[in-house]
């Protein structure tokens, strides 16, 4: 019984955020029943998978069915075929472009006889006229490059930051500002991202920086979301399948009144509701209008399309009094989305006016200079902050600027290299292509500013050093 | 009251405090009423220049010289702890934590605990409801890290265990959700690892600064139905942001030039100057192989 109840935790449930699995691919997708989902070129309906464990592996069936794996030992690198005989050195092998007697069409008939990977494999090992007087190492090679290719399996994974992180920079780097996903676990680090922190985000990554501290967090603490434009982005969290309480950690601002805020002029007080001056519900209709969404592109053509109605309508009286009742209607529920904005924008102005924030993460497309001197104004003495970005220059100038005024110590601009190794028996060495580029980070510590010194004025780093510095200034 | 897991403001008595004297010079002390601290710059007492302050303020010391008072981070810890034995730095420590999944509420076996540096790095994460078990052969070590734990307000979230994780495991069944391994022979705790690791399954890391450790935990890890082994290498580079002048060649009067002005005397100094970053000379090229593994639901 007990271990039935604890199975269920690790059940696949309709509308659980899941990863699709095959080999080093993934896909983030939500289970929905009798949806269409594409992966690896093949259509699927997950429909099965529900009720299923984590990490099951399935084969994909005729339409696009899942099927639990029955032998899990099979999914493992054994090769099919217990092959003994095997060449030496491939001095006689001849590239005839005539050793596979198999044709291509051949080996659409098998796939449409709905012969499984593995024994299209097999079909291709037996009817490869070289595959015999191939080393055995060549052959390993061969049959891992095949299976790869006929294998119609897919394994349902639990998301975890480790695993969407890879994905994002596999899939799309670009969305990600090519984050590399051992750069992001610097980011995590670096900026002692635990629970129970209060915690900066200025990302234009998808979600996946946010989802990754989100995770780090583990519902404890508060994360403020810093975002550009009219809404936060926020693909990549979805991702995650947090806990519903995992949200009510997570706050938004928008990054164009970090300027009112900073000077103080933010006015977050209703001071009277119905008064269209009061500056909140100013601020709070402005970026409804920034929301490039449904709202006003929805309302316009219907209007649009009522009025054309009522034009040749013959009972134009009842139109209009509806058109109007409706209009009030909009309109209340209009100033009620307003208040609650208002209310929570008020709630995170608070949150952020202690400015006694625990950690700055950065990694957007933006210049990240001026994003870091305002943002790093809200954190407490102490505290790390890191900056990613996708060139050096830019940290540059933000290291040269933090320099400047002062306020910081420990500054560091870094970056990672990420090697991969294949370990086989007597066939270990780097794998032969590795990531050109994760990004850069520039990382520090966040000190009381001291005051005693003019503003702008250079401030060398901790207490004077002993030797003079010859490459400084 | 400060901890390795929680933020605060001010300094107080008990706290372990990291004193930032500059670039890459950092020690951490631990704060008593009456106590003094020596630094190059001078002398730091406790009573009057640390406790009551907050974290972050600048102290000045008794030879005029000034430092700054920071709130312990696993990461400054890792720079700045008494070394008994190699330890995991920062970018490892990263990577690590991120492949093995780990987050608040993860069950954690470590072995060697060594000098700690990674087990801070795992405390932070794992923390509030999550727990630490580690185990470390070398008694007086395992002594000291405890009493660490201690000083640092996280023993709570960690079990010391003193015994051989070859022979004996890890002391836990079925509780991991994630087992790390930095011991010289780590094929050894493979069979240890997958009994303390749940039943539905976990993350495994392994570090070897050899390839063939490597090799032969990799075998082990096949043998024993671990999935997704997967071997990488993190480096760091570090950049060093100069200004740097760079001079100009003279190459003479221009005789295209229509303008018959004399040339000027700056021509010979002329140099443009701008901000770059260098390497250091040396770097470190080589921590270790990080092997990952994930054993499946059994």
């Amino acid at each position: 019984m007990a271990e039935n109840e604890d199975d269920n935790q690790y059940r696949i449930k309709e509308g659980d955020n899941v990863v699709l699995k095959r080999g080093d691919i993934y896909k983030a997708v939500q289970i929905q029943l009798k949806k269409k989902v594409i992966f690896e070129k093949q259509w699927i309906f997950l429909d099965n998978a529900v009720g299923q464990l984590y990490s099951t592996t399935f084969e994909i069936v005729a339409g696009g069915n899942l099927q639990p794996k029955e032998d899990r030992k099979e999914q493992d690198t054994e090769s099919p075929a217990d092959v003994k005989v095997a060449g030496t050195d491939n001095r006689n092998i001849v590239d005839d472009g005539k050793s596979q007697k198999l044709t291509r069409d051949d080996i659409e008939t098998l796939k449409e006889q709905g012969l499984k990977g593995q024994e299209i494999v097999q079909q291709l090992i037996e009817n490869s006229s070289t595959f015999t007087t191939k080393t055995g190492y060549a052959q390993d090679k061969y049959i891992k490059k095949k299976k790869k290719k006929y294998e119609n399996t897919v394994t349902i994974v639990k998301p975890t930051c480790r695993i969407l992180a890879m994905m994002y920079h596999g899939r799309e780097p670009g969305k990600i500002c090519h984050l590399r996903y051992d750069t992001l676990a610097q980011m995590l680090t670096l900026a002692n991202v635990h629970a129970g922190s209060k915690v900066l985000v200025f990302e234009t990554c998808a979600g996946l920086v946010l989802g990754a501290i989100m995770e780090r967090m583990g519902g404890y603490g508060s994360v403020i979301q810093m975002f550009p434009g009219g809404g936060p982005v926020r693909a990549g969290v979805e991702c995650f399948g947090f806990p519903a309480h995992f949200h009510n950690t997570l706050h938004e601002f928008p990054i164009c009144h970090v300027n009112a805020l900073l000077a103080g002029s933010l006015d977050t007080s209703a001071k009277d509701p119905s008064s269209g001056e009061n500056q909140i519900v100013d601020v709070a209709a402005e970026e409804q209008q920034n929301q490039p969404e449904l709202e006003q592109q929805d309302g316009d053509p219907e209007e649009q399309s009522m009025e054309t109605n009522a034009a040749d309508g013959t009972d134009q009286d009842q139109e209009n009094l509806e058109k109007e009742k409706r209009k009030e209607i909009k309109a209340q529920e209009k100033k009620s989305k307003l208040e609650e904005k208002r209310r929570k924008l008020a709630a995170t102005a608070a949150l952020l006016g202690g400015r006694n924030a625990d950690g700055l993460v950065i990694a957007s497309r933006f210049h990240p200079c001026p994003v870091l001197l305002s943002l790093i104004k809200f954190l407490s003495p102490s505290r790390p902050f890191v900056v990613f970005s996708q060139y050096k220059e830019t940290l540059i100038e933000c290291y040269t600027k933090l320099k400047e005024q002062g306020g910081t110590v420990n500054l560091r601009l870094t970056d990672t290299w990420l090697r991969h190794y294949q370990v086989l028996p007597n066939r270990t060495h780097p794998v032969l292509l590795m990531s050109g580029g994760g990004g850069y980070l520039l990382s520090g510590t966040t000190v009381a500013m001291d005051h005693s010194k003019p503003a702008g004025s250079l401030q060398a780093e901790g207490p004077a050093p002993k030797k003079p510095r010859m490459d400084e200034h | 009251m400060m901890s390795f897991v929680q933020y605060s403001d001010l300094i107080q008595d008990g706290d372990v405090v990291i004193v930032y004297l500059g670039h890459n010079s950092v020690m951490p002390v631990k704060v008593q009423h009456g106590a003094q601290t020596q630094t190059r710059y001078g002398v730091i007492r406790h009573s009057t220049q640390l406790i009551g302050q907050s974290y972050g303020s600048k102290v000045t010391c008794s030879k005029g010289g000034w430092v700054q008072v920071l709130h312990p981070t696993p990461e400054l810890w890792t720079v700045s702890l008494p070394h008994r034995t190699q330890i995991l730095y920062t970018t490892d420590i990263s990577i690590i934590t991120m492949m093995l999944e780990l987050k608040p509420g993860s069950i954690v076996c470590e072995s060697g605990t060594g000098s700690g540096s990674l087990s801070h790095a795992i405390l932070r994460t794992i923390a509030p409801s999550g727990h630490l078990h580690t185990v470390e052969f070398h008694e007086q070590r395992a002594l000291k890290v405890a009493e660490e734990f201690k000083e640092h307000r996280v023993d709570h979230l960690v079990t010391v265990r003193n015994q051989d994780v070859c022979k004996d495991g890890f002391g836990v069944t079925g509780v991991a959700d994630a087992v790390f391994l930095d011991i010289p022979s780590p094929w050894e705790a493979v069979t240890h690892a997958k009994v303390a690791l749940k039943k539905h399954g976990g993350r495994l890391c392994s570090f070897s600064p050899c390839i063939e450790q490597v090799q032969r935990t990799c075998e082990v890890l096949a043998d024993q139905a671990f999935e997704e082994i997967s071997t990488v290498e993190v480096l760091l580079r570090i950049h060093d942001v100069r200004t740097v002048s760079l001079p100009l060649p003279d190459f003479g009067p221009d005789p295209s030039s229509q303008e018959e002005a004399p040339p000027t005397p700056s021509v010979n100094h002329a140099s443009i100057t701008m901000k770059t970053t260098t390497p250091p000379r040396e770097m470190p090229g080589h921590t270790g192989y990080l092997t990952f593994a994930t054993k499946p639901r059994t």
